[in-house]
């Protein structure tokens, strides 16, 4: 038992929207650590589960899927993470297959594809809280007519039901239900078309009389099942190399076969299998032909949501609302973090004697990490509404009711939650693009989703907003800082819809579009998966602070503080004369014009390491400068800090104003710029963002710091 | 008729698909194969998609593609 649970593992496979995640959460707690496939960038989510003796097993989380014929990206990889282990690619014990209670027939179509494998399956009949009165069904008589080791009623938001699936895990690789022969009843036309192909796939590979007949339908079905095969094959699946070969002449042979027949083999497999499926459901008393006329609770709020006229302005205001309260909520834990940093600061100050370490610890490494810190609260504010919208369902009807205008500009309906996903960061929008099936509109969204003002510039906005912006209110109830940032989001996704637009007619790539959305009903978040999701962003935020961000201000403070002039009288400008100083005054002459100086562009420098960086970057340059026994504050010391030549203040609010909408257009991002290449698989896609993207910065703030000028302002 | 035509709130039956079959495919693997009820909730803001109900579930697809679908009713 011990050697065998060692390698002990379980895949969870269901379809969108079926509760897969909230049960993987549920059988995990908060043990997860997501990684990525290898090669590509869909989130692969690994966690540790225990049975109720303690035993630990491994718990892999696959993206959900209709079918194991692959449409998009995301369900490409579970077609292809499924034959490997068919192939003897250390296959699960287990395969927990998720299904929606409320939704049977058309989640249990998928089960039925997975039972085919060989591989032990459980069903998770999940969402029981949301029928048990109306479904009392034989599961055992209906899980051995689907052929599946056991039928498991749970509800994961109730949180019930967890026990009885483990301990069915457990023991379910002991059940041989899985000897099953093929359920499904093929006439002998139909069987005799299989039969060259069937052969083809026992003697290469070894397949039963089962799996071999379902993949013979599977591949006659579509034609992206026989690229999958293709793939493989390129890998060294067969020894044989004419396989291919002989395995697309007996394919196009048995459709030939199958035409003549008058059977539309492009639709035989769900035709086949949904017949049998309803056959089966029936005969379990399951209602198949459900009262579609009947209006339930999600579609009489749809009546209000996604109404003509009153859906989209719910979805702007809602939109305002949550940049709002990202000022507002923030500004006490804000305080906190602030006076805590200082705190720590003071502690090293007073406990540590003076030196070179003392002064890299509070000047390069407490400010410059601290200076990040501080935006952690509103970083967690956007990434709950984003997570509460996904989660509730909402996000569905925004692409229902937006995929007309982005139809319109050159982008897709699935367009809209990466878009949104990238006010978070680019990182996660440009995954979910993923979704997105036809190439062209994929495409678009990725180069122009990094001008959807990610949650690494608003430490930018708000430094900047906080310190120069007034926290007046306008009409006695708009407060413009607020206005401002809700301002900076609006110029950036303004100028990506005009963009996705120039780029949709310039930009010549085949392929066809479609939008077959499910709408999951209305549902009340689960806390705890909303919660863990917020915080995993959370720690990804201070981990790269804690990394990125402190080795940037380590090697900032040497910049900044050597080479040490021992002359007296040209002390005050010390920092002037440091490397970072000269590096600074060397591309000063380039960013003048934009309203930028020498400590502002050793900022923009770094910056392009990680936009964050440019706060700590300004942290570490005062902290340095001011050479002092005391953490300073950075909007207090940029307000007050001067031109030495006029006397003027140095930074005003038309430079504030310039710097933020260099940050809202300027590709700055190195991780962005990889996964583009990743996805892509070339130079060319990020290189051409690098170049419009700051390209389009450079210009729009120039032409806002000297049209300010020209104004009179500043 | 097709589901195209069909006014939103009204019922009909799937009949067959002309056009796209690669989009057949995806519909049929949702469960919408001939023979299937199904009804047109509405239409989306500024003329876009159209919402079903089909099976136990809400499925959204295009206008263009509503066109190519044929139904009884």
């Amino acid at each position: 038992m011990t050697t065998a649970a060692k390698s002990f593992w379980v895949a969870l496979v269901g379809n969108p929207n079926s509760g897969k995640t909230a049960i993987f959460n549920v059988l995990t707690g908060l043990n997860q650590k997501v990684s990525n496939y290898p090669g590509v960038t869909v989130e692969k989510k690994i966690g540790k589960a225990r049975f109720a003796d303690g035993e630990q097993f491994d718990l892999l989380d696959l993206p959900g899927t209709y079918s194991l014929t692959p449409e998009s990206m995301d369900e490409r990889i579970v077609t292809e993470q499924v034959l490997n282990w068919v192939h003897g690619d250390n296959p699960p014990s287990v395969i927990v297959s998720v299904v929606d209670a409320t939704n049977l027939s058309r989640n249990f179509y998928l089960t039925t594809q997975l039972a085919d494998l060989g591989i032990p399956v459980v069903v998770a009949l999940n969402m029981m809280d949301l029928v048990r009165d109306k479904l009392e069904i034989d599961l055992e008589k209906l899980a051995s007519d689907l052929g599946v080791a056991a039928i498991v009623p749970m509800s994961a938001t109730e949180k019930w039901g967890q026990e009885k699936l483990l301990s069915v895990i457990q023991n379910s690789p002991s059940v041989k239900d899985h000897e099953n022969p093929f359920p499904i009843f093929l006439n002998d036309d139909i069987s005799s078309a299989l039969d060259p192909l069937q052969d083809i796939f026992k003697r290469e590979f070894g397949y039963d009389e089962r799996l071999s007949k379902a993949q013979a339908i599977r591949l006659i079905t579509r034609q992206s099942t026989l690229e999958i095969y293709n793939e493989m094959s390129s890998n060294g699946i067969s020894s044989d190399n004419t396989f291919m070969e002989s395995l697309e002449n007996k394919r196009q042979d048995a459709v030939d076969i199958l035409e003549d027949l008058g059977i539309k083999h492009r639709i035989m497999e769900a035709t086949l299998r949904y017949e049998w499926l309803d056959s089966v459901l029936i005969a379990s008393k399951i209602n198949i032909d459900p009262q579609i006329a009947e209006t339930n609770y999600s579609e009489k709020l749809d009546r209000l949501l996604t109404h003509k006229f009153a859906g989209p302005a719910i979805f702007v205001l809602l939109l305002y609302f949550i940049f709002q309260s990202i000022f507002t909520w923030a500004i006490i834990p804000m305080d906190w973090i602030n006076n805590g940093v200082a705190w720590v600061g003071n502690q090293v100050l007073n406990l540590m004697s003076a030196g070179m370490l003392r002064d890299l610890l509070v000047e390069g490494v407490i400010a410059g990490v601290g200076a990040i810190l501080i935006f952690l609260p509103q970083i967690l504010i956007l990434m709950f509404f984003m997570t509460l919208l996904e989660d509730t369902g909402y996000m569905a009807r925004v692409a229902f009711m937006m995929d007309r205008f982005m139809t319109m500009i050159g982008l897709h309906g699935r367009s809209v939650l990466p878009l949104m996903s990238g006010y978070a960061c680019a990182i996660p929008g440009i995954m979910s693009s993923r979704t997105i099936d036809s190439w062209k509109e994929r495409l678009i969204t990725m180069l122009i989703l990094p001008l959807m003002s990610c949650s690494a510039r608003l430490p930018v906005y708000a430094l900047m907003i906080g310190a120069f912006i007034p926290a007046t209110n306008i009409f006695g109830f708009i407060n413009l800082q607020g206005l401002t940032l809700v301002m900076m989001y609006f110029l950036g996704t303004a100028t990506a819809f005009i963009l996705a637009k120039v780029f949709s007619i310039f930009i010549k790539v085949e392929g066809k579009s479609s939008f077959v959305m499910e709408l999951p009903p209305y549902r009340t978040p689960l806390w705890r998966s909303v919660l863990s999701q917020v915080l995993n962003r959370g720690k990804l935020f201070v981990v790269n602070a804690g990394k990125i961000i402190m080795a940037i201000s380590i090697v900032l403070w040497f910049l900044a503080s050597f080479p040490k002039v021992d002359d007296p009288s040209i002390n005050e400008n010390s920092i002037r004369n440091s490397y970072a100083g000269k590096i600074g005054r060397t591309i000063e002459p380039v960013i003048e014009p934009l309203g930028f100086d020498w400590k502002l562009g050793i900022g923009l420098i770094t910056s392009f390491a990680a936009r964050e960086v440019l706060v700590s970057t300004m942290a570490t340059i005062y902290n340095v400068e001011s050479d002092g026994d005391d953490v300073i504050q950075l909007t207090d010391a940029m307000k007050s800090d001067r031109n030495p030549k006029t006397g003027m203040p140095l930074y005003t609010p038309l430079v504030a104003l310039s710097l933020m909408v260099f940050f809202v257009f300027a590709a700055q991002c190195m991780a962005t710029f990889a996964i583009i290449r990743n996805e892509t698989n070339s130079w060319k896609w990020p290189l051409f963002m690098i170049i419009y993207m700051n390209g389009l910065a450079y210009g729009a703030s120039f032409i806002v710091y000297q049209g300010g000028l020209l104004l009179g302002f500043g | 008729m097709r589901l195209y035509d069909l006014i939103d709130g009204e019922i009909a039956t799937v009949q067959s698909f002309t056009g796209d079959m690669e989009l057949q495919s995806r519909l049929v693997e949702m469960g919408i194969l001939p023979g299937i009820r199904i009804r047109r909730i509405k239409t989306a803001p500024m003329n876009g998609p159209i919402e079903l109900k089909v099976r136990d579930y809400h499925v959204s697809l295009r206008q263009v593609d509503a066109r190519n679908i044929l139904i009884n009713q």
